[in-house]
């Protein structure tokens, strides 16, 4: 009931006429940048972070949910009418809703993806009320060592389960640990990696690094690949659904929450895994397998509402424990810091207004959504027509903006620029940016709570598995990162049975010199290295 | 002897590759089809993709007449594409399609047709969208 009160409130807060602005301007802004491909939610509250200084913190975190959530609406618009995604979790999207649209059934899927984010969205949001509060509670009670644990849990979750290549995701984090270190030490003050460059001293700002390597790094790598042939899109009239098409959209938009939401919650969460199991459950399901392939409604409606409902879950962690788990909550949780304000399990108890605020407009932003949504998708997709020059001056424009904004330093746009090009580096030698984000903004915590815990324990290692939680964490983690290796060991190893037909077995040959290969890509052709950045940015095919 | 046609997938390129079609025929000239985009944009409706390239390169077949098709995508201005073609081609006639444009239209966003007609060395003949 306290909660149902909580949330009242923040109804209150959300539904004054400022904060609908700010709401409707936040999902106006992320269904632009969900509908064009290569610019995504993270970017946008990245650019838009300098911008929101002079606002109350509150509204400023109401417009970056409109963005986060409406980026997830815009993606599957893209990914329907041009079979291109928009996002990476609408990538199983395009399988089906593409051949919808070509089957001249366009409108039925842009409805079962909007109505379906839109269900999964609501429920999504009134599970993170439901929730929340509860894991709050429990991580409270949490110690230092507990907390480094599931950190480094987060962290190599998402480097090794996500993503193509383990060595290249963990290179990637690496690099973002390396540019967290940068700076004064917080308890020693001892200088790290600053190279007598007292500007360095206080760190690299985290708007400066997110906004160069979403921004920056793409911009340079658009540009270096302007030329592309272009697509088509599919005309389009104002999205409907017949009775038949609920009737077979409602059951997969349940199921495809029921993912969705608890995939998000975990720290290796994201919405590619709930999306591609969603995908698959409908498949075998479904009443009319014969049409998987050639365009089902059901293929389109369980993946869209699981990456929504993902969505939703990823903010669990984010406000309950300040741990984020994809690059728009980890680009947000930044923002938290730059408002001053500390994430983490006291946010609720600090901050109820504003945690409270944001929850109800989570709840706004998915019906405007759906309103802006279900009449408009036609004239979104007219976005795409937008020639990439104009909009990535634009981009560039607020992103040198932004970055000088910070600090008013001159330094900033040197850096802006160095790491500009290592995100267009990155780009090129197809490494992961997110578990960069992810270093930089989470490696100062973890460092901050390994140091608590050695501080607790007077410097003695075995203060680390004081916890139990942090124990059982350790396993999980030694889990996650073992696991896939025994599997293929064990493939590799294992005497074939009798009876098993010659394709699966090459094939599991195949899957094995794969992975072998993905450990030595260092020096690997280019098509290895190209390979996992093409898996993203598959529309940019060669003219 | 070559006749050229700037051609994009809308009822007025629909016409100018008629008309085209008939007067490479009467010539008996080489027909060029010139279908070209910037490539700076995620779409281009003006651009045939593949399926209608086939569509189209079947229908030419058709026609008894020798054709080329070009879809440059040099990050050039569809009129410069077409011009170009025409001078390495030696084309003695262009053929394009019109619309109709309002002047505010044109002043934003200029106009490719205008362009050709002003500025081609060759016989530039204009055809309009059957009614």
């Amino acid at each position: 009931m306290e909660t149902f009160d909580l949330l009242m409130q923040g109804f209150s807060t959300a539904a004054t006429p400022m904060n609908l602005l700010y709401a409707f301007i936040g999902v106006l802004l992320g269904t632009a940048v969900g509908v064009l491909p290569g610019i995504g939610p993270a970017m946008a509250v990245a650019l838009l972070l300098p911008v929101t200084y002079a606002l109350e913190p509150t509204s400023a975190f109401i417009m970056f949910a409109g963005i986060y959530y409406g980026g997830m609406f815009g993606g599957s618009t893209t990914s329907i009418l041009l079979n291109t995604p928009g996002e990476s979790a609408t990538v199983i999207t395009a399988i089906e809703g593409h051949k919808m649209a070509k089957a001249g059934r366009a409108a039925q899927a842009l409805a079962t993806a909007a109505i379906g984010s839109f269900v999964a969205g609501t429920i999504g949001t009134a599970l993170l009320v439901a929730f929340t509060p509860m894991v709050v509670d429990f991580a409270v009670s949490l110690g230092s060592p507990s907390y480094l644990a599931i950190m480094v849990l987060a962290l190599l979750a998402v480097t090794a389960v996500l993503g193509a290549s383990k060595l290249r995701g963990f290179a990637s984090l690496g690099l973002g640990l390396a540019i967290g270190l940068v700076g004064a030490d917080k308890i020693t003050g001892q200088q790290r990696l600053v190279f007598g460059q007292p500007l360095l001293v206080d760190g690299l700002d985290i708007v400066v690094v997110a906004v160069a390597i979403f921004a920056v790094g793409e911009a340079l790598w658009i540009a270096a690949h302007l030329r592309r042939k272009p697509l088509s899109t599919i005309p389009v009239g104002r999205p409907w659904m017949g009775k038949q098409d609920w009737k077979r959209s409602w059951k997969p938009w349940l199921r495809g929450t029921a993912y969705g939401y608890p995939f998000g919650a975990l720290p290796a969460g994201g919405a590619e895994v709930p999306t591609f199991l969603s995908y698959v459950t409908e498949k075998k399901l479904s009443k009319h397998p014969e049409e998987f392939g050639h365009g089902a409604i059901e293929g389109v409606a369980g993946p869209e509402a699981a990456n929504n409902a993902s969505a939703a879950g990823t903010l669990t962690p984010m406000l309950a424990l300040g741990l984020p788990t994809n690059a728009t909550a980890a680009v947000m949780l930044a923002a938290f810091t730059q408002y001053g304000i500390q994430p983490g399990p006291l946010l609720f108890d600090s901050e109820p207004e504003l945690v409270w605020a944001l929850i109800a407009s989570l709840f706004i932003g998915n019906t405007l959504l759906l309103l802006i949504n279900l009449p408009l998708a036609p004239v979104w997709a007219k976005l795409l027509q937008i020639p990439r020059p104009y909009l990535y001056a634009g981009i560039l424009f607020f992103a040198t903006l932004g970055a000088y904004a910070v600090n008013l330093q001159a330094f900033d746009l040197v850096l802006l620029l160095v790491l500009g090009a290592l995100g267009f580096a990155m780009r090129r030698f197809g490494l992961p940016v997110l578990p960069l984000i992810l270093g930089v903004i989470l490696g100062p915590r973890v460092e901050e709570e390994l140091r608590q815990s050695l501080q607790l324990s007077a410097g003695d290692p075995a203060g680390l598995f004081s916890e139990p939680i942090a124990v059982g964490t350790y396993i999980l983690v030694a889990l996650v990162l073992l696991l896939p290796l025994a599997i293929s060991a064990f493939k590799r190893f294992r005497p074939q049975p009798q009876g098993v037909p010659a394709g699966a077995e090459s094939r599991d040959e195949v899957s094995a010199a794969e992975a072998r290969q993905g450990a030595t890509v260092a020096s690997g052709p280019r098509e290895t290295i190209a390979g996992e950045y093409q898996q993203q940015h598959d529309h940019k095919e060669k003219p | 002897m070559t006749v050229l046609v700037g051609y994009i997938p809308t009822p007025e390129g629909a016409a100018a590759l008629d008309r085209a079609i008939a007067e490479a025929r009467s010539r008996s000239a080489k027909l060029v089809v010139v279908n070209a985009s910037r490539g700076d944009v995620f779409v281009d409706d003006r651009f045939v993709q593949s399926d209608g390239v086939e569509a189209l390169r079947k229908r030419l077949d058709g026609e008894d007449v020798a054709y080329e098709l070009f879809q440059p995508i040099g990050g050039h201005d569809s009129a410069d594409e077409v011009l170009d073609a025409a001078e390495q081609h030696g084309a003695e006639l262009i053929v394009i399609g019109l619309r109709r444009r309002t002047p505010v239209g044109k002043l934003i966003m200029g106009s490719t047709a205008q362009r050709i007609l002003l500025q081609a060395e060759c016989a530039v003949l204009a055809v309009k969208a059957a009614k």
